[in-house]
């Protein structure tokens, strides 16, 4: 029997498969079309310290091979998202979930992680400093070394969970910004983030999302954020969740090889929603072709 | 929602630009006319989310303009293809609230919808008036589907070539009815908005991520709260909408 169980900093999942935030709203969504809970865990949809709205539409492009979105954050807010999602996600998903936060000020940031941080039913808080969808904020704290380590103190100094912070690949170098998120106390590193993209209609002469810009993301970002997963896991010693164009079993196992713990998955689901059972379920059989009796043992492989 | 394989029982022009593809497969899931599938297709990242015309135990029959290149490559898919489709997405409409005598106003693409909801309600009962608007006769179809429901069909063309020369709302002002669904162009449900005198629902389009609720790529904000166009939607009612 082959082991896919893994560690993710204290806590122990079934798999290393994780719907990544974004793409997986709350859970329910899902759990109308399986059962949530073969998952190894998910990040759920970003939360701030107010409800948002979000951009204006069109938010959505299509791209060969992925897709833009510019969202914005849509979320009800972190008072709701503790009394009501919460509560609803409970009823379909007895594991532990990974929180996700993002926010416009390092009060903020620390304000919504001190608040979920008291759920029981989260695990992990993945800080988000990465968002490219929102202004003056999101993806403004992650694109420097200084302000990412000053989002790690202000939420570290008021929490207990594992923070995970999750970074931007739209910089000069990412690997720099991992190791002072390190330095600054997290716990734990995800990338990708979407990459900062666009789409011109050729007919109207005008951006195709509202926003104008938006975040690329799906199959073809896949080489990119491996090459960042293996750039950063070179550099620091805390556990590394890969993400970006992931969208089968052969993908989950290249990213764990590059260096990642755990892997998450996202413009996947939107495209195919069973595209996490699916992986989970060839899992074992992919790793047991492979003669591989403990995926613990592909971490890092590559290096 | 399901997910399932379907395969093209036909595919073929209607009208200027005009398809109308008969899928076989599970029809289990739609509950409501004004429903929508989200095709896959390969070669295309995203689904295409296209309207139930009609359906039945077996087949659902779905009409499509070809706006881009997805659209295009499904005009030349023949017969026996086979597609991975989401199925039963959407609200769909609510027939309860139609009255004894509801019009139908579907504009262009937004004519398909309508044809499933006049056979409902025609079958509950009702005394269904259609108004079908087109830009000219040559992108013009199912007026004779709609009268042989048993509909009171008017065509509009907005250049004349057909029927009342003018918008749908030209038809709309000249008649009574109890309530109204429509389904169409933004800038025709304005017009529509503006003239109406009773209750109804308007069926929207939006660029969508998913189709199923999990991306927020289709919100919009209504009088009772932040709704997706994908599951919350796509038909929302009169008195909600923020114009």
């Amino acid at each position: 029997m082959v082991n896919t169980k893994i560690n993710l900093l204290n806590t122990v999942i079934d798999n290393p498969v994780i719907p990544a935030s974004g793409t997986f709203g709350f859970g329910y969504e899902f759990a109308e079309l399986y059962d949530i809970n073969i998952l190894g865990t998910f990040s759920f949809k970003g939360t701030t310290k107010e409800s948002r709205f979000g951009n204006p539409t069109p938010r959505i492009a299509e791209c060969k091979s992925g897709m833009i979105n510019s969202v914005g954050l849509q979320n009800p807010g972190v008072e709701k998202v503790i009394n009501e999602e919460l509560p609803k996600l409970k009823k379909v998903f007895n594991k532990p979930v990974m929180a996700n936060v993002s926010g416009f000020s390092l009060d903020e940031y620390a304000y919504t992680c001190e608040k979920i941080d008291a759920c029981e039913q989260v695990a992990w808080i993945e800080v988000n400093v990465s968002c490219p969808n929102v202004h003056n904020g999101g993806m403004a704290f992650g694109t420097s070394p200084e302000s990412a380590a000053k989002v790690v103190k202000a939420v570290k100094a008021v929490t207990s969970k594992p923070i995970i912070i999750k970074l931007s690949p739209n910089v000069t170098d990412i690997v720099t910004i991992a190791k002072a998120c390190e330095d600054a106390g997290a716990d734990g590193i995800s990338l990708i983030n979407t990459l900062l993209g666009m789409r011109i209609d050729i007919k109207t002469r005008k951006p195709v999302i509202a926003n104008k810009m938006g975040g690329f993301s799906g199959d073809a970002v896949f080489p990119v954020a491996l090459r960042m997963v293996y750039q950063v896991y070179e550099a620091v010693k805390i556990p590394v969740i890969g993400m970006g164009g992931v969208s089968g079993v052969n993908d989950v196992i290249e990213m764990m090889l590059a260096g990642a713990s755990a892997v998450q998955i996202g413009a996947a689901n939107l495209v195919n929603p069973f595209i996490c059972k699916e992986i989970i379920e060839r899992l074992p059989g992919k790793l047991e072709e492979l003669k591989i009796n403990d995926i613990n043992e592909i971490i890092g492989g590559a290096h | 929602m399901t997910q399932g394989i379907y395969s093209v029982e036909s595919n073929r022009p209607l009208a200027e630009s005009i398809y109308e593809m008969v899928l076989k497969g599970d029809t289990s899931s739609l509950k409501n006319p004004g429903q929508f599938i989200n095709i896959k297709l390969d070669g295309f990242y995203l689904r295409r989310p296209i309207s139930v015309c009609d359906y039945n135990e077996e087949t659902i029959t779905i009409i499509y303009k070809t706006v881009g290149e997805g659209t295009k490559a499904m005009s030349l898919l023949k017969e026996g293809a086979v597609l991975d489709i989401l199925c039963g997405l959407g609200n769909g409409f609510d027939t309860s609230k139609s009255g004894n005598a509801p019009v139908l106003i579907g504009g262009g693409v937004g004519v398909p919808p309508m044809y499933n909801l006049c056979k409902k309600l025609i079958s509950q009962g009702k005394q269904v008036k259609v108004i079908l608007g087109f830009n000219k006769k040559s992108e013009m179809f199912y007026e004779d589907e709609f009268k042989n429901l048993g509909a009171e069909v008017y065509v509009t063309t907005a250049d004349g070539s057909y029927g009342i020369k003018g918008f749908v709302t030209d038809a709309l002002e000249n008649i009574d009815y109890t309530y109204f669904y429509t389904c169409g162009p933004v800038p025709m449900f304005k017009a529509v908005e503006s003239v109406a005198v009773t209750s109804g629902q308007y069926s929207f389009e939006e660029r969508m991520g998913c189709g199923f609720g999990a991306c927020m790529g289709c919100s919009c904000k209504t009088k009772y709260g932040n709704k997706r166009i994908c599951k919350d939607g796509p038909v929302l009612e009169r008195e909600e909408i923020i114009w």
